[in-house]
């Protein structure tokens, strides 16, 4: 078979999916002949479907740049990786060895170090290494593996041989995109996924959970495992929110969990919860600020102590980044037969450590077919070219080695192997290099039958890293053994519920998802108003009148939402309210602006992305988009169908938040959000709209109604008599209105109910007091009384219950965060003395 | 091979000490929870017995657990979860220093010992290289080797050479207790030359190592006596490995060999290895901490 779509290898380099011969290799001719019968029409459409799940999805990575993080889309080229299912065993059993070695090289330098008193590795090596962290000496690894995951870089040299680039052993990223690639690529691409026998990954969360749950000390039933994040500006922040949300646990920050008696706790809605295993994706020094480095402030004090104990398992273990060294692997082979008395069974890309005499003078020698990296894991993964630099900074560089040069080793350049990927013209080699995972389990290894390809930006450069604008792709192992078809990776992608794990949901979580509900309010809120100013420009509109479009601009700036610009070269109320809407609408999010407050309900949903389902991200999305449009054509009919959009797809991100949850703690706080806000929101207008010197009566009465959204609920009612005291009565009284203030208290009370209670168990908590109070001060109101207007046109009555039901709700608000909300101060450090 | 000798400061034997050590914290704010790492019990060893010692924690501690660390040192690990808005931490021990030899040390030339370093025929050798090579706050470096070279000429004995080098920073070196910080890195001390004792530790071991002896940091207190600074407070000096010899100690910062006067509390690559007392807390606001160290003899 011919290459599909005009597909040429570059010569010199081996070619993944075209053989010598110039044919089409076996074990990609399913996938080339789908190629094939696709054409580049149709490679295209499925590569834009790829494209959308992926946003879809919010799967992203995140690249600093100077001292910002910037937010990337996951780049994924559609066209898989094939590799050959016998080729594939023998690296699977490679890779387990491997996993096994470096776990046995960890323990042992952590233990008796027998290794560096043999001989087998410098003292140097160890004692120089950053990583060798020393709290961690005679540490207890859980399930007695300091590696519960492996990963590894292949790269394919032109005589067609495996050869490792390097080794992952602190927090080795890439498992979860890799899933989550497989997910996409068997949405887009499921005849072609089916054609080619390829080995599922089906089992493969399965078999990570069971070999976490076996992990855990104590041999608890069900053990509660935590996912430990950085936070959601960590460069694979998606990963590990996916993880956490695909098996199951709870994924926290370091402030979620603390430290008592040794034993670890998560803080949690319902009180501390004991932590039985952490699945960490911090480097290990950054994980304990009273144990390790003092300047850090993330991690959990006192972790190490607890691990120390035996009271809580890390995985990995903390310090197992001591392996992740290239300059140990110019040692493996040698450690392979002391350690486990067998060849070491896939060799590494050459590697000399400069530290060893004898290797510096190779390497100073031979820096321009080298690749010089640092010896010790430094957090970035520096690379230099040998051959690319110039003369004078390759002088700079050999004098930095041969005056520091154990920090220093050098790799063989290998001329890395080609594999196709889609451009817009067709398909194009570019250079290939492969991560491969491996997970505890029993007494050995399990490697999981796919991988993480990145492939280069260009064949111009070797540098094959998402950073220098490579992609990612799908490795599919042929030859498919007798499988039973299961596709437990799709079934887990349906929305997740936020609660599952009642007891676990984080007092930052419930923080944020309360603050996500008052947010969601108040654009909501916001937009209503407007879209109820709008109409007053229409030329038709019989509320039209200058004093009524000059009430509307300030009833805009008491609301907050525009500034105060009387007095500033005073506009005529037309030209002074229209700039208002558009302040309003503008792209520049000025303060209280919708702009400005929909970043608030984003920066805050982004906080909460592990618990939220595609379709929120999907809303926010939309009323952003729709804002921009807005922003271009700012004609009046199109700001008021800009509205109306608006007002139903924020009506929709409720309903579409709230529904995908089950009523729990979760759920119960995004809702008493909700209802505060809309509750403080009603109270607003109504002070602004009806308190002040009347005038024109009637058009406040009906912007109210239209700002609520209570339009038809009181003409059913009143039918077209307006009166202020029969809107007081719907907005403020009426418990069966579900935008009245009642109603929202009645709800406010049930929900405190069902919290967990607050630490003075049997006595009313200060919530359901503050509740029970302003309800009796609505239902004690004698409605004509309390709309009365006293001689100097004004209703003090009115106006003091709004302002008593406004201290109460922010007094709720308070209560709540005192007691339920309030997650750990960040740490500090004592000064030394 | 050249051999020198060496006098060591030599005092009244068998003495023994009180030695009160009271560190307190006072906060702006309440702190809610606070967690820290001590080192400061004093380390038995054949020129030093050490009994009865004892950490008194105000408020009391809630939980407290105590281990030998990587180095040998008591680290003990403990946190406060009342809200307090002060701590105090004393460390209490009797402490009898004893003679060890006669205080006279043959060594071998820098040279020739270096060459027996790099075979590492020893244990003791090999273990040696753990301070041989730079740690954190000890770096090797080419300023510290050029600094050195007139005091470890190859030709000269270890201790006479390691020796030349401590009277070398007493002499070029101003004590200065306002010129540094704690994290005031050593390479700016060999320029300012100024700074306390743990900056002339610290400049002394990267010295120490840039030539490729191995040098550790070693932590404690003073003996009070006329003429000697850095009583009342911790303290921090050098001790050198010389193959064959064995560890001896040297004070930069009163160029003196230590014996009968200094109180060794624990040891490590550099401070990070040996901080006396470190935490976190979880609020607290502003802080600060009054150190007291109180010696006086039993007898």
């Amino acid at each position: 078979m011919k290459a599909p779509l005009a597909y040429t290898p570059l010569p010199g380099h081996y070619d993944e999916m075209i053989g010598p011969d110039g044919t089409v290799r076996p074990h990609w001719q399913a996938l080339a002949s789908s190629l094939a019968s696709f054409g580049r029409h149709e490679l295209n459409r499925r590569t834009q479907e790829a494209r959308r799940l992926i946003r879809d999805n919010g799967m992203t990575f995140h690249v600093h740049k100077g001292s910002g993080t910037q937010e990337r889309p996951w780049p994924l080229d559609l066209i898989p990786f094939v590799i050959d299912g016998e080729e594939w065993s023998r690296l699977e059993r490679a890779i387990a060895q491997r996993a096994m070695l470096l776990d046995s090289v960890l323990a042992d330098l952590y233990g008796d170090q027998h290794l560096i008193r043999e001989r087998t590795l410098p003292a140097e090596w160890l004692h120089a290494n950053p990583a060798f962290l020393r709290e961690c000496h005679g540490l207890p690894p859980s399930g007695g593996r300091w590696l519960n995951v492996y990963a590894a870089d292949l790269v394919r040299s032109p005589d067609g041989r495996w050869w490792v680039l390097g080794d992952r052993t602190e927090a080795p990223a890439g498992l979860g995109f890799a899933l989550e690639n497989r997910v996409v690529v068997n949405a887009v691409l499921p005849d072609v996924l089916l054609a080619s026998k390829v080995r599922r990954l089906a089992d493969a969360l399965e078999n990570r959970k069971q070999s976490l749950e076996s992990s855990a000390p104590g041999h608890r039933e069900n053990p509660r495992i935590v996912v430990m994040t950085p936070g959601p500006t960590a460069d694979n922040y998606f990963e590990h929110a996916f993880l956490a949300r695909h098996l199951g646990y709870t994924l926290v920050e370091g402030t979620d969990l603390t430290v008592r008696n040794d034993r670890v706790y998560i803080k949690t809605l319902g009180g501390l919860q004991p932590v039985d295993l952490v699945l960490r994706s911090h480097q290990s020094d950054a994980c304990d600020p009273l144990e390790f480095a003092s300047h850090s402030r993330t991690g959990v004090p006192g972790l190490v102590a607890a691990v120390r104990r035996g009271s809580v398992g890390v995985v990995n273990a903390l310090g197992s980044g001591l392996v992740d060294s290239p300059a140990l692997m110019a040692f493996l082979p040698a450690l392979c037969k002391q350690l486990l008395d067998e060849e070491l069974q896939l060799p590494s890309v050459a590697t000399w450590w400069c530290g060893a005499d004898g290797a510096r003078e190779h390497v100073l020698g031979h820096l321009d077919d080298l690749v010089i990296k640092p010896a010790y894991p430094t957090g970035r993964r520096e690379r230099t070219f040998g051959r690319r630099l110039p003369e004078s900074q390759r002088d700079r560089l050999a004098a930095r080695i041969a005056r520091q040069p154990h920090r220093y080793v050098a790799q063989e350049q290998v001329a890395l192997s080609t594999t196709p990927v889609r451009t817009a013209s067709g398909l194009a080699p570019r250079f290939f290099v492969m991560r491969v995972f491996a997970i505890a389990r029993g007494d050995g290894y399990e490697v999981l039958p796919g991988g993480l390809g990145r492939v280069s930006a260009s064949t111009d450069s070797l540098d094959v890293t998402l950073l220098a604008g490579g992609s990612s792709k799908d490795v599919w192992v042929s030859g498919q053994t007798e499988e039973p078809h299961r596709s437990l990776l799709a079934q887990n992608l349906a929305p997740i519920d936020v609660s599952r794990a009642t007891f676990d949901l984080p007092s930052r979580v419930a923080d944020n998802l309360y603050w996500l509900g008052r947010y969601a309010e108040r654009v909501e809120a916001a937009a209503r108003v407007l879209r109820a100013v709008v109409p007053l420009f229409s030329e038709e509109s019989a509320r039209r009148s200058t004093a009524a479009l000059a009430g509307a601009l300030s009833f805009l700036v008491d609301l907050e939402y525009v500034p105060d610009k009387t007095g500033a070269g005073a506009q005529p109320p037309e030209r002074a309210l229209e700039s208002a809407v558009a302040t309003m609408l503008d792209e520049s999010k000025e303060r209280g602006s919708i702009g400005w407050q929909l970043d608030h309900l984003r920066s805050t949903a982004w906080l909460l992305r592990d618990r939220l389902s595609a379709d929120s991200w999907r809303i926010i999305s939309r009323l952003e988009s729709d804002l921009r449009s807005t922003g271009k054509r700012r004609t009046r009919s199109g700001v008021r169908r800009t509205l109306d959009q608006m007002v139903m797809i924020l009506t929709s991100f409720a309903g579409t938040v709230s529904e995908g949850m089950t009523r729990g703690h979760g759920w119960r706080l995004l809702d008493v959000g909700r209802r505060i806000e809309r509750a403080l929101q009603v109270l607003q207008l109504l002070r602004h709209g009806l308190t002040g010197v009347l005038d024109d009566e009637r058009a406040r009465i009906e912007l109210l109604l239209d700002a609520t959204g209570s339009v038809m609920t009181y003409r059913s009612r009143y039918l077209t008599s307006l009166r202020v005291n029969l809107l007081v009565d719907l907005l403020l009284l009426d418990d069966a209105n579900p935008r009245s203030v009642a109603f929202q208290l009645d709800h406010l009370q049930r929900h405190v109910k069902e919290l967990p209670e607050t630490p003075a168990p049997g006595r009313r908590s200060p919530e359901s007091r503050l509740l029970t109070d302003a309800i009796a001060a609505i239902q004690l109101v004698d409605l004509d009384a309390l709309c009365a207007v006293d001689g100097d046109g004004r209703r003090p009555q009115l106006v003091a219950l709004l302002d008593r039901l406004q201290k109460d709700l922010v007094g709720l608000s308070d209560a709540l965060t005192r007691d339920y909300l309030t997650h750990a101060a960040p740490v500090r450090h004592l000064a030394s003395q | 091979m050249t051999q020198t000798q060496t006098q060591s400061q030599s005092s009244e034997t068998g003495s023994e000490y009180r030695v009160a050590h009271t560190t307190q914290y006072a906060y702006a704010e309440p702190v809610s929870l606070s967690m820290h790492q001590v080192r400061l019990s004093p380390r038995a060893s054949a020129s030093q017995h050490v009994r009865n010692t004892r950490l008194q924690i105000d408020p009391p501690a809630s939980a407290s657990s105590s281990r030998s660390d990587y180095y040998g040192n008591l680290a003990t690990t403990f946190s406060v979860a009342d809200a307090h808005r002060q701590l105090r931490v004393t460390a209490e021990s009797l402490v009898t220093k004893v003679d060890e030899n006669g205080g006279r040390l043959l060594s071998p030339r820098l040279s020739d010992a270096l060459d027996q370093l790099r075979r590492r025929e020893t244990p003791e050798d090999l273990a040696a290289v753990e301070y041989q090579v730079e740690s954190p706050l000890a770096p090797r470096g080419v300023a510290f080797a050029r600094f050195a070279d007139v005091a470890l000429v190859p030709d000269r004995s270890v201790m006479e050479g390691t020796e030349a080098l401590m009277t070398l920073i007493y002499r070029e070196f101003e004590y200065d207790p306002v010129a540094t910080t704690v994290s005031t890195p050593v390479a700016t001390v060999l320029e300012g030359r100024r700074g306390v004792c743990q900056d002339f530790a610290h400049l002394m071991i990267a010295c120490l190592r840039s030539h490729g002896v191995p040098a550790r940091y070693v932590s404690g207190y003073l003996v009070p006596r006329p003429g000697i600074v850095g009583a009342q407070a911790s303290h921090a000096w050098v001790s050198a490995y010389c193959p064959g010899v064995g560890w001896v100690d040297f004070d930069p910062t009163n160029n003196v060999m230590p014996s009968h006067g200094h109180i060794t509390l624990a040891w490590g690559r550099d401070f990070e290895d040996v901080s006396p007392f470190k935490g976190v807390t979880v609020g607290g606001g502003n802080h600060t901490v009054s150190v007291n160290v109180h010696i006086t003899p039993t007898a």
